[in-house]
């Protein structure tokens, strides 16, 4: 993946769990200098508030490390729901899935006006 | 259809919260609500459940399989002996959160569902009531 990080969640998270995920990422983020993460929620089957707060806040702690979230995958019936309860996941990119969010990952990072090759 | 058209689940962790989630999932399927239905069913619950447990300090979900005019439905009963809640209007506002949330828990849950109900006294617990039927 080179300076990008996948996340791929495929269990039913417990609380914790997202809280743990949520620090291991910024650890990773800090340890492999990345630029971008993706989070892939394809095989999630609900997305509640507590997961979407998870969400966010990943995007906005990896902005400020330096790295741009996408959040790729998610289902339609979980997009419905969502925002049926009020959650538009403010600040928080979306692809449909990983190869569209890498390719949107590019184009962000490259907007940046930083040169990736080089890094 | 399981013989059971009734039970009750503990509220007292994390995976509690998990396992109701999976439970009103196994109940809605058997319901044949639609993906959509099932989805926004398992959310509410998610909400209640974790409400349950972080504000009332533990609690129970009770859930019942109701049968109306040609149609079929779940009920699901959240109960806690927490402190209550001191300003339900306030707490039916959207965007009103008391730090932990999105602000979305109660009115983004009544959203979810056909029928909300929620009893609650200071010092007395909340019990949240609700349900959505298959049409």
């Amino acid at each position: 993946m080179g300076e990008f990080l996948l996340v791929t969640i495929q269990v039913d998270m417990h609380d914790q769990m997202a809280l743990k995920l949520q620090d291991d990422l910024s650890n990773a983020i800090i340890k492999n200098a990345s630029r971008g993460v993706l989070i892939d929620i394809s095989t999630l089957e609900m997305v509640d508030s507590f997961i979407g707060r998870m969400v966010a806040d990943i995007s906005s702690i990896g902005k400020i490390l330096g790295a741009e979230t996408i959040l790729v995958g998610m289902q339609p019936a979980v997009a419905i729901t969502l925002v049926e309860l009020g959650l538009s996941l403010p600040g928080v990119a979306t692809a449909l899935n990983v190869e569209r969010g890498m390719v949107l990952l590019r184009r962000k990072i490259d907007a940046d006006g930083t040169d990736v090759s080089e890094r | 259809m399981s013989a059971n058209v009734k039970g009750e689940a503990p509220l007292r962790s994390d995976h509690d919260i998990v396992l109701a989630r999976q439970q009103v999932r196994r109940l809605t399927q058997e319901l044949n609500f639609s993906l959509v239905d099932q989805t926004k069913m398992v959310t509410a619950a998610s909400e209640l459940a974790r409400n349950a447990l972080i504000y009332g300090g533990g609690g129970t979900m009770e859930w019942e399989i109701l049968n109306g005019e040609g149609r079929r439905g779940l009920k699901l009963r959240f109960a806690d002996e927490g402190p209550g809640i001191p300003n339900l209007d306030l707490a039916m506002t959207d965007g009103w959160t008391s730090g932990k949330g999105l602000g979305m828990g109660l009115t983004g849950t009544k959203r979810l569902v056909n029928e909300f109900d929620i009893d609650t006294k200071v010092g007395a617990g909340t019990r949240v009531t609700i349900a959505r039927w298959t049409f």
